[in-house]
């Protein structure tokens, strides 16, 4: 990276040079086959719903047309998939881990055979840009059922000492931000250590988890190994209700993390959760600050910001502060809000109108407490859908709602500091504790800067990263337990 | 002559690095086995599990930072101040049914016990990061690695079978790993956890890090679990409806929760001593840093 010079660099106009740049449209030309409707797929096949749950439709959020119809999963379906699980896991736990292992990376294969059909599927499910789902979330899942095959067979080498042995039957509720990614996240690991799972995908995002299930009937994994049933809050009560479920997993917000702590209370079910942030991303004076912009819209506007760990609390020393407004004004204008299928889009469509309502709601609360919003996106909106452009708030204090609570979408507040002191005070001042950024270019401030972060992800000069290798998951209120890496493991044998 | 009259004790809280009197003025007896009162100790309130909890908040950062060379020498100084009190711990625990608690493999050997086990997580505590953490080959020009952090603030509920050496094993792992300890000693046998308390007083370690009340499970125990001070939380021999209560309460922040159930051997090593009873009371860390010139 070339460090631009500090002093008057040629400044572009983007926001009105930018609506005379034509971008031919680049749609992704895909062809995706979609069934009028979906069942659950119980103990190796699409089974249609049992117990009056009846279906409900998927939305594309980018056009509001319905995609199909999937299942809403009732109590009966639940308890079929639990049982269904429970018959599969002394064959699955009593394989040979060299054996499981195989089947794990040949799942891993297929995510990447048909790589461009889950892209696209994700894209018209979930509204994320195609570039996201084509360039993050396809390969990162595919990675992570490759990665975890390889411990299959190495479990004793990850806890010396001991010989582990699966938990059971995990129930795995996974929210709507990543559909695939999150499933990928919660069956490698588990299916690795020798459980059975059933896997409840969010219900705005059903349709890759779907196809998921697919992959694992065409790869010849044993039934019931892997279940997924569909469905709104209800089915994912009635999972972690279920008394045949040894083990919960869950990703989502904190508060409902919180009713499933409870409702697990005194069951001897194991549970790991990953909830919400408030992540601080903290920029000296002394960091590159082109890069640091970069970081910013990395950390807030990527997948609409719809990310646990956005980073949504920006703090700015302030010396710095109104340089990187203003570069930060810029680099928003550039970009483009719309649709999810066209290769140059950078922010696609918000996952749904329920969220969509929230976000405005929250923008609003900020503009009410007083602080100031800048929506310098001029980018024009498709006429249906659900969109909300990128923007940010300035005179933002702590105590506003923007800066306290999770908004789950492309909204940031901005904040200014003046020593590290105050930034690693006011960053750790949250009951949250997902991720953290830090921005310097001197070594010595940033690693004691990330030692005192309470954060379990820290981004020190980058924002957003992720790998099957590394460990992911929170501090305090954003839960407990990781996903991926060695550590990830831990939730997923008894020692 | 007369017969000289022994001078009784009435056990106190540890709170802080001091002995302060319950703030209720409430205490309990101790029988003997004869039936006579042997000791008074303190019954612990709200309102003292309060003060515990505000004196582990205060030394726990302080605790963490230290070198975990210091950490380990100060564990094993305490191993070396029961060892010179450990007549006297062999009478706390005596005191009333001690021989019944402890079981076939007597009192002596649970002090013995007990003491191996403190020096065996002191020896942990420069040891755990790299037991538990590493370095993680991720698929792209980024130096990235894991770290384990002490969790904070640890609530311990104590069982009954092994007075001193149940205490010590949910204790020492916590500790060694840089938290502090908020500690409900066993309710039916006490005595012991109080003269530990001494041991600590003059070992090393900083007033705060292990902080004792006793008191009643059925009291204490929903506070316990309830309060937001609270990071992590460590119970064995507690009832399924205290480890109900506690799980119910930790529910409310995400306290992290480890209920043994059943109670360990306490006397077995391989059960007790590894890296995997540090494990619960850690967060682990992940930083990324691009790697490049």
């Amino acid at each position: 990276m070339t460090r631009q010079a500090a002093s008057a660099p040629r400044r572009l106009d983007f926001a009105t040079e930018l609506t005379r740049w034509e971008y031919a449209a680049a749609p992704e030309t895909t062809k995706v086959e979609i069934a009028p409707r979906y069942g659950h797929f119980i103990g190796g096949e699409f089974v249609g719903p049992i117990g009056g749950g009846g279906h409900f439709a998927s939305v594309n959020p980018a056009t509001e047309q319905p995609l199909c119809e999937v299942a809403q999963g009732s109590e009966a379906d639940v308890d079929a998939a639990v049982r269904a699980a429970r018959d599969a896991l002394p064959a699955w736990a009593g394989l040979p881990g060299k054996e499981r292992a195989k089947y794990i990376y040949r799942i891993a294969r297929r995510i990447q055979e048909r790589a461009r059909e889950l892209a696209v599927l994700e894209t018209i499910d979930g509204g994320k840009p195609i570039r996201e789902s084509r360039d993050v979330d396809i390969p990162l899942a595919a990675a992570h059922f490759f990665y975890h095959a390889g411990w299959a067979d190495k479990l004793g080498f990850a806890f010396a000492g001991h010989e582990p042995k699966p938990v059971g039957v995990c129930g795995q509720i996974i929210p709507w931000n990543f559909p695939l990614l999150m499933a990928a996240w919660k069956l490698a690991p588990a299916l690795a250590c020798g459980n059975t799972c059933v896997l409840k995908p969010a219900e705005t995002t059903p349709l890759t988890a779907l196809r998921l299930a697919e992959i694992c009937a065409e790869v010849g994994l044993p039934p019931g190994v892997v279940n997924v049933v569909t469905g709104d809050g209800r089915t994912g009560a009635a999972v972690v209700n279920h008394p045949g479920v040894d083990k919960i997993a869950f990703t989502g917000s904190t508060e409902v993390g919180k009713k499933i702590a409870a409702a697990v209370a005194g069951t001897g079910k194991r549970l790991t959760l990953e909830l919400g942030g408030k992540s601080p991303n903290i920029i000296f004076e002394d960091a590159s600050i082109d890069q640091a912009v970069e970081g910013i819209v990395e950390g807030i506007y990527f997948n609409q910001g719809h990310v646990c760990c956005a980073g949504s609390r920006l703090f700015v020393q302030e010396s710095v502060l109104d340089e990187v407004v203003e570069k930060l004004r810029i680099r928003m204008a550039s970009l483009r809000v719309g649709d999810p299928l066209d290769k140059n889009t950078d922010i696609g469509a918000i996952n749904s109108m329920q969220q969509l309502a929230t976000i405005r709601r929250y923008v609003e609360a900020g503009v009410a407490e007083g602080a100031r919003l800048h929506e310098v996106n001029g980018h024009p909106l498709p006429d249906r859908g659900y969109w909300c452009r990128p923007s940010f708030f300035t005179g933002v204090q702590p105590s506003h709602v923007v800066a306290r609570e999770e908004i789950f979408g492309p909204v940031l507040a901005v904040m200014s500091f003046r020593t590290p002191e105050e930034a690693i005070t006011r960053a750790n001042n949250t009951p949250y504790g997902l991720a953290a950024g830090v921005w310097t270019d001197k070594g010595s401030k940033i690693f004691e800067i990330a030692r005192r972060l309470k954060a379990g992800v820290v981004w020190l000069n980058t924002y957003n990263k992720f790998d099957p290798a590394s460990p992911f998951g929170g501090f305090k209120e954003s839960g407990f337990g990781r996903e991926g890496g060695l550590q990830g493991l831990r939730s997923y044998v008894q020692l | 002559m007369s017969e000289r009259l022994n001078v009784t004790k009435t056990y106190k809280l540890f709170i802080g690095g001091a002995f302060p009197r319950s703030e209720s003025g409430r205490s309990l007896k101790v029988a003997a086995a004869d039936g006579r009162v042997a000791a008074h100790l303190c019954r612990a309130s709200r309102k003292d599990l309060r003060d515990a909890v505000e004196a582990a908040r205060a030394a726990q950062e302080k605790w963490a930072a230290a070198t975990a060379y210091l950490r380990a020498q100060v564990l094993y100084r305490l191993g070396e101040m029961m060892e010179g009190k450990k007549r006297e711990l062999r009478e706390a625990i005596d005191l009333g049914h001690g021989a019944e608690a402890t079981g076939h493999r007597g009192i002596e050997a649970e002090v013995e016990r007990a003491i191996d086990r403190v020096v065996h997580f002191a020896g942990w505590a420069d040891k755990y990061p790299q037991a538990l953490g590493c370095a993680n080959p991720v698929a792209g020009p980024y130096h990235n690695f894991t770290v384990p952090e002490p969790v904070g603030v640890v609530g311990v509920v104590c069982p009954d079978g092994a007075p001193l050496l149940g205490l010590v094993s949910l204790v020492a792992p916590a500790v060694c790993a840089g938290n502090a300890c908020v500690v409900l000693a066993s309710e039916r046998r006490p005595v012991a956890a109080c003269v530990l308390a001494e041991a600590i007083a003059t070992s090393d370690m900083p007033g705060g890090v292990v902080n004792i009340l006793t008191g009643l499970r059925e009291e204490l125990v929903p506070h316990l679990a309830s309060h937001r001070g609270i990071d992590a939380i460590h119970a064995a021999g507690v009832s399924d409806e205290h480890r109900r209560t506690l799980e119910l309460g930790a529910a409310e922040n995400l306290k992290r929760v480890r209920a043994l159930r059943p109670e360990p051997d306490w006397f077995d090593d391989a059960a007790c001593e590894s890296p995997w009873w540090v494990e619960p009371f850690v967060e682990f860390k992940t930083v990324w840093h691009p790697s490049g010139t």
